[in-house]
């Protein structure tokens, strides 16, 4: 069947296959070259290649323990699913993305960071241990002392190190069901970073930025779990676009959207709002990339180290205003310390996420944005690359060797691959 | 209400329990596979509060039907019948035809004669049988199967006959193509494969609504209605 990443772009035919008996699982993938897929977010080619494994069956949970708060669940067990089970009893996910709609193992692969990194870290800060099945079909356990660096391996690693089974996740108490949130306005770039920084310390904090115009004006918006608020859970309404609706999104509707958006929010405006809404805002429209139109689109997402950030933002930023290519939806966030695993995006500075619509001039247009963040030390987040070159991705994560000896070493190497491990050099 | 579910480990009695865990209605789920079972019943417990418990049935062991209903810690309000088997290869030995026969309809028959007298002297109880449109009309690519859902659906007609006048209420279930593990190793065109998760909220919807028949999704009544109808001369020459 035809299957993309959440980009749709790009598209290749593959056979999957599913199982829940973790023999069926090892069987597969000591006879098949493959990659693990979960929903199916990343947005260009992690958890693409010929032949995928797709969790979908293993999607249970196993224990909780109310005491501590760990949960021990299966691998395709998705966010939504601990959300909807966890949050009526005051337990919540310490990092979590922008979608409800990611699996455990895609989490951790992807080691995915939320609107906290500044604070806490990865997703995988919240991992204590995780099971792992090796392309010789063996099934071991990974944790911070046991098979430690085929732990750091995996988290961030886009499945490139074997298939998650399951694994041990530390909830967070929470004490209500929503969150305190804190709006301001902004004028330009400069001033958003400076809030960012003077705000530091709060909870969450994420900034939507106009790019659509020269004054990049922004909404930074904080959050901070509220108390005395209950726990209740409400259905809240999901819309459905019914197929790929052509030319959607183009700079014309993202012009327009932009300015709506920033005379949408209040500055300094506080608001009491359910978690959901807080967190997963998008995913009120379950399909919403099919917006795009049936080409798809690419998001861009790099981080700068704080020394470079606000000079590579605004050379960046210079380079779209310049462009006829316009972002429908800008992010920055604020990033904290990287981690101790070889693959993991964030370091410190900003990290900003860009939505382009796919086009062929795009592709050498983010090429040229890759200058920039290159030339400042930064990076890109492979859960969203779709077209970095190999080049850039060696000369951008340092630990890049340590991972490859170790896929060398569990014969991985050459058994589990993906289009973009092929992309970037890692499957040789 | 008391839940009890036969075959719970199948894709469509696992998401079936997941709607009545999700009213909160005490469940017993069985099957053979106690291992997985056990992991349903926490998965279960776990995101709906419930306390579902899991234990060991196989439809095929007939002797043990009366056992295990007798075994019970209490007796049920609703059964369902969701386990069934099935190969998709025309020339199987004897052997394995027997097996989806006794899968599909003996054990079946077995189970819920067991079920109906007991609901039929406490004049209470819904019995819902996942039966299947495949034994509308005979194909050649699953006729075993076929016609075992044939007899099934028969079966389930006779029963609610005989049951109508005892206040309870016998759902026939006939689903069309279903993408579960049962249907994993077939070429079906993604239209026309629905999911566990539809089929249960159709189910459940049917319950609630004390309905007797339900085709899962609605439009397969029309579908085998035209199949049915074909003359014979033009059905046995149609390559389906």
């Amino acid at each position: 069947m035809l299957i993309s990443g959440w980009g749709r772009y790009p598209k290749i035919k593959a056979d999957i296959y599913s199982s829940e008996k973790h023999e069926k699982i090892a069987d597969y993938l000591r006879n098949n070259h493959c990659i693990a897929r979960g929903l199916g977010r990343s947005y260009g080619d992690s958890a693409l290649y010929s032949k995928i494994f797709s969790s979908k069956r293993l999607n249970c949970l196993l224990a909780f323990n109310a005491e501590t708060g760990i949960l021990h669940c299966e691998s395709g067990i998705t966010l939504y699913d601990i959300v909807h089970s966890f949050v009526p009893r005051g337990w919540f996910l310490g990092v979590t993305p922008g979608t409800q709609w990611v699996t455990i193992g895609g989490a951790i692969a992807s080691d995915v960071h939320g609107k906290n990194h500044h604070r806490v870290g990865c997703f995988s800060e919240f991992v204590h241990s995780l099971q792992l099945v090796l392309p010789n079909g063996e099934i071991i356990n990974c944790n911070r002392e046991q098979n430690s660096e085929l732990f750091h391996a995996t988290c961030g690693g886009m499945g490139l190190t074997g298939i998650i089974l399951s694994a041990q996740i530390q909830l967070i108490p929470i004490q209500s069901a929503y969150i305190e949130q804190t709006t301001y306005k902004t004028n330009s770039l400069e001033e958003t970073i400076e809030l960012f920084e003077k705000y530091s310390n709060v909870s969450y904090s994420v900034a939507w930025l106009d790019c659509t115009q020269t004054e990049n004006r922004g909404v930074l918006i904080l959050g901070e779990h509220a108390q005395n608020q209950p726990y209740d859970f409400l259905k809240t309404k999901t819309y459905s676009i019914p197929f790929a609706i052509p030319a959607m999104l183009n700079r014309y509707t993202a012009t327009w959207f932009n300015k709506f958006y920033y005379q949408m929010h209040r500055n300094e405006a506080k608001q009491t709002i359910y978690l959901i809404d807080y967190f997963y805002p998008l995913d009120r429209i379950s399909n919403w990339n099919l917006l795009y139109g049936k080409n798809g689109f690419l998001q861009y997402q790099c981080v700068i180290p704080e020394s470079n950030a606000k000079n590579a933002l605004q050379k960046i930023m210079h380079k779209i205003n310049s462009s006829s290519h316009k972002p429908f939806l800008a992010v920055l966030k604020l990033l904290g310390t990287e981690n101790a695993n070889y693959l993991s995006f964030p370091l410190k500075g900003y990290t900003l996420a860009l939505d382009f619509k796919y086009s062929q001039e795009l592709l050498p247009f983010l090429n040229e944005l890759d200058h920039i963040v290159q030339e400042h030390g930064g990076r890109i987040y492979l859960t969203k690359d779709a077209c970095m070159s190999q080049s850039f991705f060696e000369a951008s994560y340092a630990k890049l060797e340590t991972f490859k000896a170790l896929r060398e070493k569990i014969a991985a190497t050459a058994h589990i691959n993906s289009l973009q491990s092929q992309r970037l050099g890692l499957d040789r | 209400m008391n839940i009890l579910i036969l075959g719970a480990n199948a894709d469509i009695g696992y998401a079936l329990a997941k709607c009545f865990a999700q009213d909160k209605h005490t469940m017993v789920l069985a099957s053979r596979d106690m291992q997985l079972l056990e992991k349903h019943a926490a998965d279960l417990n776990l995101r709906y509060g419930t306390t579902v418990k899991a234990i060991y049935f196989d439809a095929l062991d007939f002797k043990s039907h009366a056992q295990f209903y007798n075994s019970l810690d209490y007796k049920p309000d609703i059964v369902v019948a969701a386990f069934g088997y099935t190969e998709n290869d025309a020339d199987r030995s004897f052997e394995e035809q027997r097996k989806i026969i006794d899968s599909n309809f003996t054990g079946a028959v077995s189970i819920l004669n067991i079920v109906a007298n007991d609901f039929e002297a406490r004049q209470q109880g819904c019995i819902v049988g996942i039966s299947s449109v495949a034994g509308c009309r005979g194909r050649k690519s699953n006729g075993i199967y076929g016609s075992a859902k044939a007899a099934f659906t028969h079966y389930l007609s006779a029963l609610r006959q005989r049951l109508s006048s005892s206040n309870v209420y016998v759902l026939t279930v006939l689903p069309g193509f279903v993408a579960t593990k049962m249907t994993a190793s077939m070429q079906i065109p993604a239209a026309l494969n629905s999911t566990p998760k539809r089929v249960a909220a159709d189910i459940y919807r049917g319950i609630q609504r004390k309905r007797n028949i339900i085709y899962t999704p609605w439009y397969w009544r029309w579908v085998m209605m035209i199949i049915t109808h074909l003359p014979e001369n033009v059905f046995k020459k149609i390559q389906i």
